[in-house]
Formats: C-alpha cells, sequence, structure tokens
C-alpha cells in the first residue's frame, strides 16, 4: 500500500469503527454509556486539552517582535498609508485588533492566496514561463465550511435551552427559508457537504497535496462527514424521537441525567462521533482554532523602532569589543590615518 | 561543475516521487548543497565541535551524543520561543504555502514546500514532545530522529532563505523562517554549518566585515571609491573614519564597497553626504551593516549587532544611519533595541540636519534608513535633481523580501525613484510578485556560495521570470534595489535567466542624478557609461 493509500485507509477505518462502535453499543443496550458517560468525558478531555494547550503555548514568551509586515510601515508623515496598509502593518494594537479581526472572520491572509503554475510560452528563450494568479477558492471552500459549521452549532443551541431563546430560533428560520422540502430544509446543511467534499477532493486531485496529507489530515474530515451524514439523515430521512432527544440533552446540561426511552441508534452515532471530534480536537492540527489568536506574525503591532520589545530572557552575549580589536589592528591603524584611542609604541619611538 | 543551460533549469518537473515523503532522502547532487563549515571558522567564533567533515561522505561525524543534544535543544527553544510550539501545533496541512516558495516553484521538491519542510521538524517534535505521536507514530507524521533526519534538515534548511513569502500567505502567519533559523541552531549545535556564512560571521566577529578586510584594506576600498567620484564628476567626497564627535555614524553592509554594482551604491553615499554637507563617518569596526550571523543562530546575531551600538557610543554620534540593505534592515527592525535589551540612551532621537524632520518612527532604535533620509530630503526641495542623467535606464523595482516583509518598507524608494528618473522610465513587475508578495533572490540567508549554483539559479527562476516580464514588455533594462545581497547575487541571476538587464542600487540613481555646484560637465554616469545624447551614437539606445 503506498502512503497515500494508506493514510486514507487509517483514517476512513477510524471512522467507520467507531460508527461500528457506537452503533454496536446501543444495540447492546450502552445508552447510558454513550448518552451519558461518553459526553461528559469528552467535554472534559475537551476543555481540559485546550486550556492545557494554551496554558503551555502562554508559557513560552515571545522573545522578538516579528510580524509579518504585509504594507506599508509607518515612517515619515506624509508617506502614504492606506487603509490596508494599516491593517497589514499595524502600528498600535487597534489595528493589531482590526487586522486579527480580519483574520479570524474572514480569513483575511487565505483570501491573498495566488496560484502559480509553469505555462509553456514559446516567446520565452527556455519556453516557459511562470504565471500567477489570484485563486480563490480555498478561501471559498474553507470560509464556507466554517460558517456553515458554526451556524449548524448554534442552531443546536435549541436543544440546550428550554424555551428556544429567540436569537438561536431566528438563525434556523432564515436558514431554512429555502421551503421546498418537508421539514425544513437547511441551506447550510448543503453547503457544509459540498465544502467538505470540496476540501477532501482537493487533497485527493493534487498530486502535491495529496503528498503531504497524512492520516491526520483526512481523519477530521472523515470524521465531520460522518457527523454531517448522520445528522441529515436523522433530520430528513430517518426521524428519530426530538423530544427524547431534547429530554437528554436537557438532562445533561442539568447534570440530572436521564436516558428516554425511543432515541434511534443513528443519534447515538451521531453523538458519539461528536464526542470523538471534541476529544480529538486539543491533540490534533484542529488547535489551529485557538491557536491562530497566538500567532506572533499577526498579533503584533510592526512598532519596533518606537517602541521597546522586551525579551525577558535576554542575556549578555561575548562579542568582539572595540579596545580588543585595535590592539589587533593598532599599527596598520595608525599608519594608514584612521584615528586610535592609544598611540602605539613603535609610532612614538619614531617620532622621536 | 557544469551548470545545465537555462532551458534544462525551465523545465521544472512538479509531480512528487511516488514514495512517501518519510522514505524518500534527499540526493546530496553537488550544485544543490553548500559546503561543510571549516573548523577554524568554529573555533575563531567559540562553536561546538569544530571538525573536518564534507557534506558529500556518508559520515558527518557527529558528535557521540548528538541526539540528546537535538532533543534538549529542541525543547529548551519550546520553552524559550512561543512562535515553534505554535507553528508546531496548528498547521493543518492546507497547502496554500506550497507554491508560494521560489526553492519550490525551481526545484519541483515536494520538500521546498514550506509546509514539508516545517513538516521535517515538526516530525520530530511529534515523535518526542506529543502525547499522540508518541502513541501513533507515522500516522499522525512523526518519526525517529537518526542521522538520515539530520542531513534532510541540513539540505533542506539550507534551501529556504529566510524570506517569509510563505508565512504572508499561511492562515495561521506560520512563518518558516522563524523554524528554518531555530532548526539551523540545532544543526550548529552539533557541528553542522555551512562554510560561505560560517566564514563570513567569523570575519565579521573578528574583523569587521565578512570579506574580512582589515580597517586599513576597508579605508583603502572607500578612499578608492571617492577617487572614483572625483574622476568622473569632478566633485571631492571626502570620508573621514573613526573619527569621534561625528553627528551621525553610517553603516552599509561590506558587499556596497568591495564589487560592483554595489560599490556604484557607495559612491551615490559619498556624493550625497558631500552634497549636504554632512557631519558622519564610517566605522572600520562596525563595518557591516549585513548581519550574517543571524543566518546561524539568534545568539551569533546579537554578538555580531552588538558592535554597531557599542561603536555608536564610543563615538559618541548623535545617531545611526544606515545603508540599502536588506536583511540588516530586518534585524535591525525586528531584533536591534530588543536584543540591547533597552533603550541606548547614549543616543539621540534622530533629525535630519538638513530638513529638522524628526524621525520619530526610529524614536527608540536611533537608526534611520537611507531611503527615509533621502526621501524626505526630496520631499523638502534640498536636492537638485536632473533625471534626465538616467535617461539611459528604464527600471523595475526588486522589493527585497526582508524590507518588505520584515519592515514594510515600499513607498519611500518608488518616491525617490520618481524623482530621479525622467517620467516614463519606471515599470512595476506584475502586481503578484511585488510588494508584500516579492520573490526572493534566491541566494540570500548565508546561500549565496557558489558551489550551489545551480540551486541558486532555481531559487531565483521566479524573480527572474518577472523581470524578463517587464523586459519584454518594456523594454526595462535596470532592474533596482535597496539590498546590498540583491546587488550581489542578482547580477548574477540575471545573467543566466535575463542578460539584458542590470541591477542597480536606488542611491546610485541619486548619485548619478545629482547636481553639484562647480561639477564639471558629466558625459557618463557613475559606471562610465555614455549618458544619453552624449558620445558618438546620440539620443540612442544603451548598449546591454
Amino acid at each position: 500500500m503506498n502512503f497515500t493509500q494508506r493514510h486514507i485507509t487509517v483514517a476512513l477505518a477510524a471512522v467507520l469503527g467507531l460508527i461500528a462502535v457506537a452503533y454496536v453499543g446501543v444495540q447492546g443496550n450502552l445508552q447510558l454509556l454513550f448518552g451519558v458517560v461518553v459526553p461528559y468525558l469528552a467535554l472534559l478531555l475537551f476543555f481540559e486539552g485546550i486550556i492545557y494547550r494554551v496554558i503551555k503555548w502562554a508559557r513560552s514568551p515571545v522573545p522578538f517582535k516579528i510580524p509579518t509586515t504585509a504594507g506599508q510601515v509607518k515612517s515619515l508623515p506624509w508617506i502614504p498609508r492606506t487603509l490596508g496598509d494599516k491593517l497589514d502593518n499595524p502600528e498600535s494594537k487597534a489595528w493589531v485588533f482590526g487586522r486579527m479581526a480580519l483574520e479570524v472572520l474572514a480569513f483575511r491572509s487565505l483570501f491573498r492566496n495566488t496560484r502559480t503554475e509553469l505555462v509553456s510560452d514559446p516567446k520565452f528563450p527556455e519556453k516557459a514561463r511562470l504565471v500567477h494568479w489570484s485563486y480563490k477558492w480555498l478561501w471559498l471552500g474553507a470560509i464556507a465550511f466554517h460558517y456553515a459549521f458554526l451556524i449548524i452549532v448554534l442552531r443546536h443551541l435549541r436543544f440546550f435551552f428550554e424555551p428556544t431563546p429567540q436569537p438561536i430560533a431566528l438563525l434556523s428560520e432564515i436558514d431554512g427559508f429555502w421551503q421546498f422540502f418537508i421539514p425544513t430544509f437547511y441551506l447550510t446543511d448543503i453547503i457544509i457537504v459540498l465544502a467538505l467534499l470540496y476540501l477532501l477532493g482537493r487533497r485527493l486531485a493534487n498530486a502535491n497535496l495529496r503528498y503531504i496529507t497524512l492520516a491526520s489530515d483526512y481523519f477530521p474530515l472523515f470524521l465531520i462527514l460522518g457527523i454531517v451524514t448522520t445528522g441529515i439523515l436523522m433530520r430528513y430521512f430517518f426521524k428519530t424521537d426530538i423530544t427524547a432527544v431534547k429530554q437528554l440533552v436537557m438532562g445533561l446540561v442539568s447534570l440530572k441525567p436521564v436516558i428516554p426511552a425511543g432515541i434511534s441508534p443513528l443519534f447515538y452515532v451521531h453523538l458519539f462521533l461528536v464526542c470523538v471530534l471534541l476529544a480529538y480536537f486539543p491533540y490534533s492540527k484542529l488547535l489551529h482554532a485557538p491557536g491562530v489568536f497566538f500567532s506572533p506574525t499577526r498579533n503584533m503591532p510592526g512598532n519596533n523602532r518606537w517602541e521597546l520589545h522586551v525579551n525577558p530572557w535576554n542575556y549578555p552575549v561575548k562579542f568582539h569589543p572595540y579596545m580588543e580589536y585595535e590592539d589587533q589592528f593598532r599599527d596598520a591603524m595608525y599608519e594608514a590615518g584612521i584615528p586610535v584611542e592609544k598611540e602605539p609604541e613603535t609610532a612614538e619611538v619614531e617620532e622621536e | 561543475m557544469s551548470l545545465p543551460k537555462p532551458e534544462e533549469l525551465a523545465r521544472v518537473n512538479y509531480q512528487p516521487p511516488a514514495r512517501g515523503w518519510m522514505e524518500v532522502k534527499p540526493d546530496f547532487r553537488p550544485g544543490t548543497y553548500c559546503n561543510a563549515a571549516s573548523p577554524k571558522w568554529l573555533e575563531w567564533i567559540d562553536y561546538p565541535y569544530p571538525r573536518a567533515w564534507s557534506v558529500a561522505d556518508e559520515d558527518w561525524q557527529l558528535p557521540q551524543n548528538w541526539k540528546e543534544i537535538v532533543l534538549e535543544g529542541m525543547e529548551d527553544r519550546l520553552a524559550r520561543f512561543r512562535s515553534l510550539k505554535l507553528f508546531f501545533d496548528i498547521c493543518v496541512r492546507c497547502g496554500a504555502c506550497a507554491d508560494k516558495c521560489h526553492f519550490f516553484l525551481g526545484t519541483g521538491d515536494p520538500k521546498n514546500m514550506p509546509v514539508l519542510r516545517a513538516e521535517l521538524l515538526r516530525s520530530v517534535y511529534k515523535r518526542y514532545f506529543t502525547r499522540i505521536g508518541k502513541a501513533l507514530g507515522e500516522i499522525v507524521g512523526a518519526r525517529d530522529l537518526d542521522e538520515k533526519v539530520i542531513k534532510e534538515w541540513f539540505y533542506y534548511l539550507y534551501q529556504c532563505t529566510i524570506c517569509r513569502r510563505c508565512s504572508l500567505f499561511c492562515p495561521y502567519g506560520i512563518d518558516m523562517a522563524e523554524m528554518t533559523l531555530l532548526g539551523r541552531e540545532m544543526l550548529a549545535s552539533v557541528g553542522l554549518n555551512i562554510d560561505w556564512a560560517l566564514a563570513s560571521v567569523a570575519q565579521c566577529y573578528d574583523k569587521g566585515s565578512h570579506i574580512g578586510a582589515t580597517p586599513q584594506a576597508f579605508k583603502d576600498m572607500i578612499d578608492f571609491l571617492a577617487e572614483e567620484n572625483e574622476r568622473i564628476t569632478g566633485i571631492k567626497t571626502p570620508v573621514s573614519y573613526n573619527r569621534k564627535g561625528a553627528e551621525i555614524l553610517f553603516v552599509t553592509p561590506s558587499g556596497d564597497y568591495f564589487a560592483d554594482p554595489g560599490t556604484f551604491t557607495l559612491m551615490g553615499y559619498l556624493l550625497l553626504f558631500t552634497y549636504l554637507d554632512l557631519d558622519w563617518t564610517f566605522s572600520t569596526y562596525a563595518a557591516e551593516g549585513g548581519n550574517f550571523g543571524w543566518f546561524v543562530s539568534h545568539e551569533m546575531g546579537k554578538r555580531l549587532n552588538a558592535k554597531i551600538y557599542h561603536e555608536a557610543e564610543r563615538l559618541k554620534v548623535k545617531w545611526i544611519l544606515g545603508g540599502e540593505c536588506g536583511h540588516m534592515w530586518r534585524v535591525c527592525n525586528q531584533y536591534m533595541p530588543t536584543w540591547y535589551g533597552q533603550v541606548p540612551s547614549f543616543l539621540e532621537v534622530p533629525v535630519s540636519p538638513i530638513t529638522g524632520t524628526v524621525f520619530e518612527n526610529a524614536r527608540v532604535h536611533k537608526m534611520v534608513h537611507i531611503s527615509e533620509f533621502t526621501a524626505d530630503l526630496i520631499r523638502h526641495n534640498k536636492l537638485k535633481l536632473d533625471p534626465q542623467r538616467n535617461a539611459h535606464i528604464k527600471l523595475t523595482f526588486h522589493d527585497s523580501c526582508n524590507t518588505a516583509r520584515g519592515m514594510g518598507i515600499f513607498e519611500e524608494p518608488r518616491y525617490i525613484i520618481q524623482h530621479v528618473l525622467p517620467e516614463g522610465h519606471f515599470f512595476e513587475m506584475p502586481p503578484n510578485t511585488i510588494r508584500e508578495k516579492t520573490f526572493c533572490c534566491g541566494s540570500s540567508s548565508g546561500i549565496n556560495a557558489n558551489e550551489n549554483m545551480e540551486l541558486r539559479m532555481q531559487g531565483g527562476f521566479p524573480r527572474a521570470n518577472a523581470v524578463r516580464y517587464v523586459h519584454e514588455r518594456y523594454g526595462v533594462n535596470h532592474l533596482g534595489c535597496i539590498c546590498a545581497l540583491d546587488r550581489a547575487t542578482l547580477p548574477t541571476l540575471l545573467q543566466y535567466w535575463v542578460p539584458e538587464v542590470d541591477v542597480t542600487g536606488i542611491t546610485e540613481l541619486v548619485g548619478n542624478a545629482l547636481v553639484f555646484e562647480g561639477e564639471i560637465e558629466r558625459t557618463t554616469d557613475l559606471r562610465d557609461r555614455d549618458l544619453v545624447g552624449v558620445g558618438e551614437q546620440e539620443g540612442g539606445e544603451e548598449e546591454e
């Protein structure tokens, strides 16, 4: 089995295995395990893991101020700086906030993405040239996925509150405005599936991306696809008892867990995959979500020359001091007419 | 070794090998790597494990406990650099960086995709420092550290010019340059260094400049350039060295005084300073702006940088003016006051003695970029310029990676260009190849040796390709830049890919255009080339 096959197989087998575990478990009446114990455990791992990781990052200092300066730096007052310059090379914390907001909410750096290709061009002596064009598909796929995911998570909050808060009900209504299907069809459901298939497809279609993709990259894609698929199946095709589900969730939330009857195994599979995602999150690349806020190339102002940045472990180093240097070259310097701190002894003799 | 022809190198194959990247090992083909550092350089600067070894050897004579040294070194750097830890943890391998690296575009080697170059280090981090990596191994990209891995680090970390183009496009700002630097530190900790970089470091440390010029040789070279100025313009441009009490200490990279075309830029500085009657001095001790130490470790960078403030304090100057240089300015901008640890209070906030402009943006740092300084002069109408003297030049401007993505100087040099060139003589390269998206010269960060010429020509292919575009389209015949390393490496690159284009510094153009009182009638530029309208072929196109 080659590299790609091995990594896809492992990831796919892991997700299918997880589905099987939950399904078989529930058939064997382990509802308490999959409905109560695992969710609590997953949440615990999720928060413990994230906090652990964030503290670990925070404990290492940022010794140097190394923001990527992607726009004109603030210099002479008459040098023009566009809004883009101020955001891409922020001079103060307020502009850093703007830069980070754009990164987090609009995926600014990814929006800048280009694609470079080698094209044959008979006009060039070597018959080939590179062309660089703007490439927004990855940005679109990423932003579609993340926003659809966010809306879906928010929609699910209706299971956690009684009564459902107004904003969440409204969100569901907007998401479901496209009513050609009963029950109400959610736009985000189709967007997330398409986005996931795109993100997976690009990894498979491009040879170089295939080359860098590990099982740990396929796994979350398959896992989230599994979660989305079971969710869609439950909502539109194999309906489960929504009231009972809400009862289960409210039980978990109020720390008085109950296992209501009438919940289909499909729901437990869905819930189990969500739990695995939560537990997996802090130990995987999914950490990019909290990590983006800590990135020293993005979250610092580019004001190094007018505000001192202190390195907490700064220490004195050995360098070659001037006097040692002069000792080395004094005679020659004197002869060449370069000022010296101490006149050479030989020179004095000569003068006499 | 023979360099393949451009049409051969341009046929890049972007198809990755069939086997997985952990199984494929680097092919140490001559022309693609730099020679191992000679032990004497390591001894000069007290670097660990000096020994005679060769990259082509099977046995690199690593110290017995090399593995512990590297792993302890990694642990230590994880504790001291949040960047490293974070960049190891959060990469999603989206591949946005992949086709941004000039070395990937030039070689087609998938390990030159920044994501994978980082993975060479990250795989070791995962194996020894994460629970999931210890448990699952290859499936999550973790692998054991062995000699083959160390060799791979050496090969690919010296195929990165720390240009940060990948970092610009990364959705999380992961900076391969930061990882390359720390990776090189770990390599240096077991005595693996490249000769070109270490020789330069040792010479800078001991003498003053990377070429190892003695103080008298330094003075000779610059005095010669002053004489050249007088020959061409009739203007004496006297220079003072190590002069106490001068107002300004001028620091420039050694590339500006020992090799063409950098020397013409230095002649430009001298003309400008003379024109202004500036109270300035050179230092033979702090004679190198380019910080080659930063290419091998943060500590070595600091050891070399320390000389500049040390000398400014000794000479009791008011502030420091810095010449046209890329990584010198990246280092000065991102590290210098931090390394120093406090505001250098023996200096004053820089004020232009000519215009009275206070350089507020250098309040702490006390160092001004020559482009800022010159742009300010032009803005205040302090220079009499005759752009027609540059009429033989059709220029495009190369934003050096370091001043672009490590500082953000874009407008000042362009402002100067607009005033020293006749209208319509300046052309930008395509937008995706300039400013913050600029392409590297392909030879920076200590790898502009001669033994790795094939790699350099490959790495510079994207840059040359964009230059060729404006050459074909607009007849551009000069590439301007504000980096001495560019002036050292781009002529070689362009000679290979676009031989019709020359490289020039921006202050050289200023020197050409400056009109002095009492100057002799100029018939040539600083390079002894006839001005347009002079000589036998009147108004004719310039040769070259």
